[in-house]
């Protein structure tokens, strides 16, 4: 029987058998790293398949008394957005491993480390998103923070060290205000029946209104920081352009999603008066996050960096969806979020082994590409306009779900965040045309294309951005009951079209 | 007028009564044994004493008395838990204090003078640290059991005075040693002056030196308050100067960086245990009915000393003074413990008492193996790429310090978020921003101590890491498997002290 303990446990598994094999044998242990993660993404599959996807309920439950003496219990249990961002960890994870074979060599310690490393962390995101009880969910929250720490700090380049502190402190700093809220949260249980951090049994909270602003502001700064929101965002770029692509993809994709997911799962469940309170102003951020971000990758001259600021710009698009209270702008969203890990994946990916064959990371000097490595400028194309989201790839669905969802309520700022569309076609395609199509930059002329190992890396990622931009149900089909759900419980409805004659 | 003989419960005394003989025997064998057998006679002793010792506490652990002499000291569940405390953060103490090479070999000598040079290489190695740790222990047992101010104030000294002498004791850098000896003597005699002065006021308040008749008095509320407040004011400048709260702190920097870093380690932590021990026995029980005197004032203290120690700590260069201002924080933290006042708030002290020593032991344990041809080095800038050069002492030492900053999985983070909790609960909310803002700032520089060991590279200077010797490593791996096993399943030690932790009055 296959259970969220038992997917966590397999890369812990792995990491101790990687932990056996002597340091020297490197091939062994980045085998074994894949073999472990291709495991876990089997299992995973298996547990979507296995998910019934009309069921609103939390699925997968298991519940065992942790620290009794606080009401804290070890409880895991997945909704449909928690399933897909599961799916979409564990399936990036052996992308990762593939694609960034070599990428652990120049770090500070063994190759080992890192992927023992890798493994440790993605025990972790499993669990992040499927914890249900909120101090289990803040412990793995924070202890998440240390593995990305050492991989960016011990295998990035440039400024790594300086870059993996920045993150680090901003994290800390958002973790700790959101430690305030939960002890603010535990205690008040405490005097309505009984100390617990049950989410189910927190959401039940009686507290007033300014209560629950404040202990909003603390959840919703950690997640602002996480995901990242403008004005909150200046760690990213840093430590995005210091990151090996690998960790990169897993940063991005897969852990600022927390942040967003963060937002949906524990904002809006336990503070929603709170959540419809700050709606205005979290909206104005972040449409200001979609603008500033596309605006400032525009300028970029650096591929990494051009990367970190779309995505703070699809950040921005994601937190509209969530506070838009609609069902279309919360489906939006969080396919927002699959669809995002994927389209940066590859952008990451790709743009990393354009890099590291480069020896240079200035969009400048990879004129040419084009002719020189057509494979690799293509699926740069690709990922490139599944980020500009270009209708027929995934992002174009979740972008569109979200401009209508936000639309219906909020027309304004759903205007405006439409100019980000058409600056995202500004900042894909200007260093598409500069770079790979422009004349051939001297130094290119013999630089070699995809290797077997990186298309069969690349492939799987392609392969779901175009297939969900043509069938976007199997993903929607199992987000959308839980967002009628989550829409429902927070007391809106979903606006009904007027006539215009009327 | 008839001499009644007083009534003692040699069973419930028997804990400190076992350390005591230690000692005395230690003063013995430090006379008569040879010089060749001394070290290792005086090691067993000290861990064989303190071992019965711990064996005793363990079997009055369910005892209650208030009359175990003739109503001097109080055996109840907290000072079962303290005392156990004490002496298992003394054992993993005592045994990197065996490390001999830390302590001068004659310390009546002169600094280098022929006297001391003749006994160094005669190997004429004195190990009087042994039976003075053993007196200051059982002065750390009798603290935190004292139900009357005498016997408090004899505990006080008797803790103290051993360890004034200890600090002085260092092999290198005598000089400096002594003076931080003659610092903490001086201020200390300084804070004992301040203690009595306050007994005096309590005495004057009440007409009685025991807890029990004080209490009275406070709940009664019928004497005159001026002299309550100024007695409760001078007591608590007394036991917040042991504990280094500030604005009380100025000797711990000097005394802990002076001091050999095997006693720094036992003074930081086992005195914490013993001062801390005290104070929440008398705050909760002498005190509570005045709470509404003292929390306010306690409450700024611990606000300063949490948001004082983290800020200055980033500003140190050196490893000891570091870890001497992030105990100063950490002092600062458990004050928020004393003002919860709640029942939460005195299992959650214990426990952080304990988490916070152990860890506190180790990572002094591992600070004595990082040296060169000089002895140790604890200028942080030469710890650089001690990653590269060790990586399970450093990855040890990062494990310490994270467990300081209060990371989870950690014993410090379950020893924060209960001891927050429990002051959040009893409203003290903006003690618990400022402790939580205080360990963003504390992080900081824990942090930045691994970015140095792990993302720097290392400087060729002589700087090597010594091998630990079979108890200093011992000491470690208990140190770094408890910090972890409390921060992953802290449940069983939890439910213990729930279940222990009550004060009888």
């Amino acid at each position: 029987m296959i259970s969220l303990t038992l997917l966590m446990a397999l890369p812990i598994v792995g990491s101790l058998v990687l932990a056996a094999i002597p340091k020297a044998n490197e091939k062994l242990v980045k085998q074994t790293a894949l073999l472990t993660t291709l495991i876990v993404m089997g299992a995973t599959i298996a547990m979507a398949v296995g998910f019934e996807r009309d069921n609103i309920e939390l699925q997968y439950t298991e519940k065992y008394s942790w620290i009794p003496s606080f009401g804290i219990n070890y409880a895991l249990g997945i909704d449909g957005l928690a399933l897909i961002l599961i799916l979409m960890a564990t399936i990036l994870a052996p992308v990762v491993v593939l694609a960034g074979w070599n990428e652990s060599h120049g770090g500070r310690w063994s190759v080992k480390t890192f992927y023992v490393l890798i493994l440790v962390l993605e025990t972790m995101m499993i669990g992040v998103f499927a914890a249900t009880d909120v101090f289990l969910f803040y412990v793995i929250f924070e202890a998440m923070l240390i593995p990305v720490y050492f991989l960016i700090g011990g295998y990035g380049s440039g400024e790594r060290s300086a870059a993996a502190v920045k993150f680090l402190i901003y994290s800390l700093f958002g973790g700790l205000l959101m430690l305030a809220s939960i002890i603010a949260l535990y205690v008040m249980s405490g005097a309505q029946g009984g100390h617990t951090f049950d989410l189910a049994a927190l959401s039940q909270l009686e507290m007033s209104s300014t209560t629950q602003n404040l202990l909003f502001l603390g959840f919703f700064i950690a997640f602002a920081i996480k995901a990242p929101l403008w004005p909150l965002h200046t760690w990213l770029p840093d430590a995005a352009d210091s990151a090996t692509p690998g960790t990169s993809v897993l940063l991005l994709g897969v852990l600022d999603k927390v942040g967003t997911f963060g937002m949906i799962r524990y904002c809006l469940t336990l503070f929603p008066d709170a959540s419809k309170t700050f709606t205005p102003l979290i909206l104005v951020l972040a449409v200001i996050s979609i603008i500033y971000g596309a605006i400032l990758a525009i300028g970029q001259r650096d591929l990494k960096r051009l990367i970190a600021f779309t995505s703070i710009s699809h950040f921005g698009f994601i937190t509209m969806g969530i506070f838009a209270m609609t069902s279309q702008g919360y489906s939006g969203a969080a396919l927002y979020m699959f669809n995002h890990g994927f389209s940066t994946a590859a952008l990451f990916l790709v743009g990393g082994w354009m890099i590291s064959r480069r020896g240079s990371s200035t969009i400048a000097d990879f004129g040419g590409l084009q002719r020189v490595t057509p494979i690799m400028a293509w699926t740069f194309f690709i990922a490139g306009m599944s980020s500009l989201a270009l209708p027929g790839l995934s992002s174009f669905v979740s972008e569109f779900l979200v401009l209508v969802g936000t639309f219906t309520r909020y027309p304004v700022h759903a205007v405006i965040a439409t100019f980000g569309i058409v600056l995202a076609a500004l900042y894909i395609l200007i260093p598409v045309q500069k770079a790979l199509h422009g004349p051939t930059t001297p130094g290119n002329e013999s630089l070699s294309d995809l290797n077997l190992r990186e298309k069969i890396a690349i492939a799987p990622v392609i392969a779901i951005i175009v297939a969900l931009g043509f069938y976007p149900s199997p993903v929607l089909k199992v987000i959308n009951p839980a967002a009628t759900h989550v829409i429902a419980q927070l007391g809106f409805s979903d606006p009904v079209p007027t006539n215009g004659s009327k | 007028m008839v001499f009644t003989p007083p009534v003692l419960n040699y069973t419930l005394l028997s804990p400190i009564l076992i350390l005591l003989g230690g000692a005395l025997i230690g003063v013995l064998v430090e006379a008569f044994v040879s010089k060749a057998l001394r070290p290792i006679t005086q090691l067993s002793i000290t861990i064989g004493t303190l071992l019965l010792s711990l064996v005793q506490v363990w079997k009055i652990r369910n005892e209650q008395s208030l009359t175990a002499a003739a109503g001097s000291v109080v055996i109840d569940g907290p000072a079962v838990l303290l005392q156990a405390s004490i002496l298992i953060i003394a054992i993993i103490s005592v045994f990197v204090i065996a490390d001999t090479d830390h302590f001068t070999a004659l310390a009546a000598s002169l600094p280098g003078s022929d006297e001391e040079r003749h006994a160094v290489q005669t190997g004429n190695q004195v190990t009087e640290v042994y039976p003075l740790t053993l007196f200051a222990i059982a002065g750390m047992m009798l603290f935190p059991i004292s139900s009357d101010l005498i016997t408090l104030f004899v505990a006080l000294e008797m803790l103290s005075l051993p360890l004034y002498l200890m600090a002085g004791l260092s092999r290198r850098r005598r000089l400096a040693s002594q003076e931080a000896a003659l610092k903490y003597f001086l201020l200390g005699a300084f804070s004992s002056a301040f203690f009595l002065f306050g007994m005096a006021y309590l005495y004057g308040y009440s007409a009685s030196v025991t807890f029990a008749g004080i209490r009275e008095s406070v709940v009664g509320g019928s004497g005159n308050d001026v002299l309550l407040l100024i007695g409760m004011g001078f007591i608590s400048i007394g036991l917040l100067f042991k504990v280094g709260a500030v604005p009380f702190h100025a000797w711990s920097p000097d005394v802990y960086q002076g001091a050999p870093t095997p006693v720094t380690g036992f003074m930081a932590a086992a005195t914490k245990v013993a001062a801390f021990g005290a104070m929440l026995r008398i705050y909760y029980t002498v005190f509570a009915n005045a709470q509404w005197s003292w929390t306010p004032l306690l409450s700024v203290i611990a606000i300063i000393t949490m948001l004082f120690g983290s800020l200055v700590a980033i500003a140190q260069r050196d490893v000891k003074r570091m870890l001497a201002y992030s105990s100063i924080a950490h002092a600062g933290f458990l004050l928020v413990g004393v003002i919860a006042l709640n029942k939460a708030g005195l299992d959650a002290s214990i426990f952080y008492l304990f988490a916070y020593g152990v860890a506190t032991v180790g990572a002094f344990a591992i600070v004595t193996l990082v040296r060169d041809a000089g002895g140790e080095v604890t200028d942080l800038n030469r710890w650089k790429g001690l990653g590269k050069r060790s990586p399970w002492i450093a990855s040890t030492f990062a494990g310490f310090l994270l467990a300081f900053a209060g990371i989870p999985l950690t014993s410090g983070f379950i020893g924060k978020f209960s001891i927050f909790s429990a002051a959040y609960e009893s409203g003290a909310k903006g003690v618990v921003i400022a402790g939580v803002l205080s360990s963003a700032i504390a992080a900081f520089f824990y942090i930045r101590v691994i970015v140095l060991m792990f993302f720097t590279d290392p400087v060729q200077d002589g700087t090597s890491v010594e091998l630990p010797s079979v108890l200093t490593r011992l000491t470690i791996i208990f140190s770094i498997v408890v910090t972890i096993a409390l921060g992953v399943y802290p449940a069983p030690l939890l439910d213990f002290i729930t279940h222990l932790a009550t004060f009888i009055r």
